[in-house]
């Protein structure tokens, strides 16, 4: 990993790669067909801590999120080059099984996306498909800690086989995250997961990434700047498929270094 | 970078608000609602127009189909002989099965109306009963051969005439006491019957009134025909007159006894148990014959005998008055019941409409759309997720996709064409076989399902493929348990859409066979079968009275078909489809 940053020339300001530096980008460029999406993107993102995307829509935040589990595989437009190394093996290596990358990359989406299934089975489908559990009690064991994780079971434990969609927004979200959970991922990306809630249900989620944070490595895309204040330590700020600046969070926030980063988190434009 | 700094020159531009107070203003708006209001009108007009429609559509089918869900049966005591089958207790189910029974029919009609003697009048008896009349005898009999020799009480079937004239409509029968006593001359065979008072008069005045209408009638055509440059009209034309001048001239012949035809409404005397006919007709007395024997030639009072006028004319009519006669003594008998026509749901076609069933097209449908499912749902449903989901968009996948849409709009007596020269004539399979026509409607429906299978998968939310995707679910994995069973309801829609279409077709059968008349119920996907739609299309070109009745039957039995499939697939939608 040290030659790794050694050898890049790349002028792009990044963070100094700490032990646990757990997702290390080179280089990275997407284009949506002709459109290039992102550019000459490099950084590193540390093992259990929250690192949050910030930047205006379109900027490239979401897309190199989701490059993160290659997700943007399913579009048969876009392009990856440059190496993402989850770690230090490069995600895009063609000898890697892009769905075992999934269980190890779990994600959490910008709207609620339980499938319209009971809450037990939403949890359990993970576990199911990977074979995580041998028997009935093993998978009620792993169900009921991921839903204890995600600060549901106390909500949910008297109507497990109740639909999923039958939950408030709030509610769905945490399913959602507890699905996420339940096939032990190493990274969770998420996606805006509070854009559409209300502020309390907001609230309880962010409390969830703190408690998270200690096991997981956790990326967060959020236009609330007061959210990524709230909840991560790092922040990096994206600006038109560029990677403008990344650091720690109260410094991004009391003492930004680029003048972009500086009108955007003092609402000058975006 | 240029968006930083933001432009702020709106304050210089002239602020329009919207007028809401002045008349133009107000004219606008009173527009507006005139143009709903115009709308919801058009609207309204449309569907009280449909409504109309489609309520005498379907009332007209149900009035004339549902009376063939009924039939009139004659309920007789019908003596078995010990010997109608064999020596006496020697009778095997064989010789019960394959038994001459119009010998035995024959006797129990006899038995009912007794006292017949001329030949053509015994003919004209045993002519009401259908050629399936001993049916019912023959199965009991069969059940039981302890029966034989002894007398059964049994329900006989009673011929397509006799059961249009129960349901109504050949005739109106008026019966009028008279004022004299009357006397008959004799009991059977041609008598007289003489009265004390000139009781027939007012027959005598109808009768004239109908001659003079039917010479007024037959003038107009002869002098129709007479016009005309043809060779053979002006012929009849000249018969014609004459005819009319001898109606006119019968018509206006005052005095004397009227000799009565077919073509006037027939005047019967009922009297002493017995009923005459009137050949002859005079202001105090009849001539004629004898339809049901009297009892004896005893006077009658004026309120023991009744003058009966078949309004009707004979010749308009599928019965004679010899058969009105004896079916209304059998009805007065209490003989005839009516019950619910179980054999139209049991039997197969016949050429005989009050045999006739539909069994044999609805067994020939099932096994058509059954071929037809089996082939289509697999097949529509993998081509729709392939296409949707796994096929590479390219020039061929384009190809493949604007030929399925075209397909579902080829006329589908191309596909039945196709059927005749591919599965037919190159493939050798068996003519007018289910099997043939479930492969040439599956090739119909295809495109249908394949449509409303794509549409369905299209409609499922990209985020349950993504949240699938995103816990580490295969892209196979996440469309067999998540895109698909979510689709389902739609592609079922689609489905049973396109098998009600199927059910409906009738082209492409007729080009692989499936018009031919076929009385067995078909047991197998290779036998010769009819379906539903083409059974309807054969017995509407029928000339028999009865199978009109039958094919309006046929119609309510395939629109209730229809009916329970469209409602399966409203129950589907209703019952699976999940919200999200």
């Amino acid at each position: 990993m040290d030659a790794q940053v050694a050898t890049s020339t790349h002028t792009v300001p990044r963070m100094t790669a700490g032990v646990g530096a757990k997702v290390v980008a080179r280089d990275c460029n997407v284009f949506y067909g002709e459109k290039h999406a992102i550019k000459m993107l490099n950084v590193d993102i540390p093992d259990r801590s929250v690192t949050s995307f910030i930047g205006p829509s379109g900027c490239g935040k979401s897309t190199f999120l989701r490059c993160i589990n290659r997700m943007n595989d399913t579009i048969p437009i876009c392009r990856v080059t440059g190496t993402i190394n989850i770690d230090n093996r490069d995600i895009y290596d063609p000898s890697l099984d892009v769905v075992q990358l999934r269980a190890r990359v779990g994600m959490v989406f910008q709207k609620p996306n339980p499938f319209p299934k009971s809450i037990y089975d939403n949890v359990a489908y993970g576990p199911r498909i990977h074979g995580l559990a041998q028997s009935k009690a093993e998978m009620d064991e792993i169900v009921m800690t991921s839903l204890e994780k995600a600060g549901l079971l106390k909500e949910v434990k008297d109507r497990l086989l109740e639909s999923g969609t039958g939950l408030s927004g709030g509610q769905q979200q945490r399913l959602c995250i507890a699905r996420a959970i339940a096939v032990s991922p190493e990274v969770i990306l998420m996606d805006e997961p509070c854009s559409a809630l209300d502020p309390i249900a907001t609230a309880k989620i962010e409390e969830l990434i703190d408690e998270l944070r200690s096991n997981y490595c956790i990326i967060i895309v959020t236009h609330s700047m007061q959210q990524a204040a709230r909840v991560s330590q790092r922040t990096a700020f994206f600006h038109l498929g560029t990677l403008v600046e990344e650091g720690e969070t109260s410094q991004i926030f009391t003492n930004p270094q680029d003048k972009r980063t500086q009108d955007y988190i003092t609402g000058r434009f975006g | 970078m240029t968006d930083i700094s933001a432009p702020n020159a709106m304050g210089v531009a002239k602020q329009r608000r919207v007028d809401v107070t002045s008349a133009a203003a107000q004219a606008r708006v009173r527009a507006r609602y005139r143009s709903e209001a115009r709308f919801k009108t058009y609207g309204l007009l449309a569907l009280g127009i449909t409504t109309v429609f489609v309520g005498v559509l379907l009332s007209d089918i149900l009035l004339r189909g549902l009376p063939s869900f009924w039939q009139h049966r004659l309920v007789l005591d019908v003596p078995v002989a010990a010997d109608a089958f064999g020596p006496p207790g020697k009778a095997d189910v064989a010789a019960i099965r394959g038994g001459d029974y119009f010998p035995i029919t024959k006797a129990a009609l006899a038995n009912a109306i007794p006292g017949i003697e001329s030949r053509s009048a015994e003919k004209q008896l045993n002519r009401l009963l259908s050629t399936g009349a001993p049916d019912e005898l023959r199965e009991r009999l069969a059940a039981n051969p302890a029966l034989i020799g002894k007398t059964v009480k049994v329900p006989l079937l009673l011929s397509d005439d006799a059961d249009l004239y129960f349901k109504g409509g050949e005739t109106a029968i008026v019966k009028r006491a008279p004022r004299g006593i009357a006397t008959p001359s004799g009991v059977n065979g041609e008598i007289t019957v003489l009265t004390a008072s000139n009781d027939f008069s007012d027959e005598l005045i109808t009768i004239k009134r109908a001659l003079a209408a039917a010479a007024a009638r037959t003038q107009f055509e002869s002098n129709r025909l007479l016009k005309s440059p043809d060779k053979a009209n002006q012929t009849r034309g000249t018969e014609l007159a004459a005819e009319a001048k001898n109606l006119s001239t019968r018509a206006e012949l005052s005095r004397g006894e009227e000799v009565l035809d077919d073509k006037v409404p027939s005047v019967l005397i009922e009297i002493n148990g017995g009923l005459v006919k009137a050949n002859k007709l005079g202001d105090s007395s009849i001539t004629g014959e004898v339809l049901l024997p009297l009892k004896s030639t005893a006077e009658a009072k004026p309120a023991d005998w009744k003058i009966v006028t078949f309004v009707t004319p004979e010749a308009n009519r599928k019965v004679t008055d010899q058969e009105v006669a004896f079916l209304e003594r059998l009805r007065s008998n209490g003989a005839v019941e009516n019950v619910f026509n179980w054999r139209f749901f049991t039997a197969g076609d016949s050429r005989e409409p009050e045999l006739a069933g539909v069994r044999g097209a609805l067994v020939g449908t099932a096994l058509t759309l059954f071929v037809t499912l089996i082939l289509c749902l697999p097949i529509g449903v993998g081509a729709a997720v392939y296409l949707e989901e796994f096929a590479p968009k390219n020039r061929f996948t384009d190809l493949v996709e604007v030929n399925i849409n075209n397909l579902a709009a080829v006329p589908s007596i191309v596909f039945g064409l196709l059927g005749l020269a591919v599965f037919l004539n190159f493939f050798g399979l068996p003519r007018s076989a289910p099997l043939v026509g479930g492969l040439v409607l599956a090739l119909l429906v295809l495109p249908t399902i394949i449509i409303a299978g794509r549409a369905a998968l299209r409609s499922v939310p990209p985020s349950i493929k993504e949240a699938a995707l995103g816990v580490g679910a295969s892209h196979q994995q996440a469309i067999f348990h998540h895109v698909l069973p979510l689709a389902m309801p739609g592609i079922m829609t689609g489905t049973i859409i396109g098998m009600a279409h199927a059910l409906g077709e009738t082209a492409p059968l007729l080009m692989i066979g499936m018009i031919a008349f076929i009385v067995d119920v078909p047991q197998s996907f290779v036998e010769s079968a009819t379906v539903m739609p083409v059974q309807i299309y054969l017995w509407s070109d029928l000339p028999e009275k009865a199978f009109q009745a039958k094919t309006a039957g046929a119609i309510i039995v395939l629109l209730g078909f229809l009916f329970l499939m469209n409602g399966m697939a409203i129950w589907l939608r209703k019952r699976f489809e999940r919200r999200w």
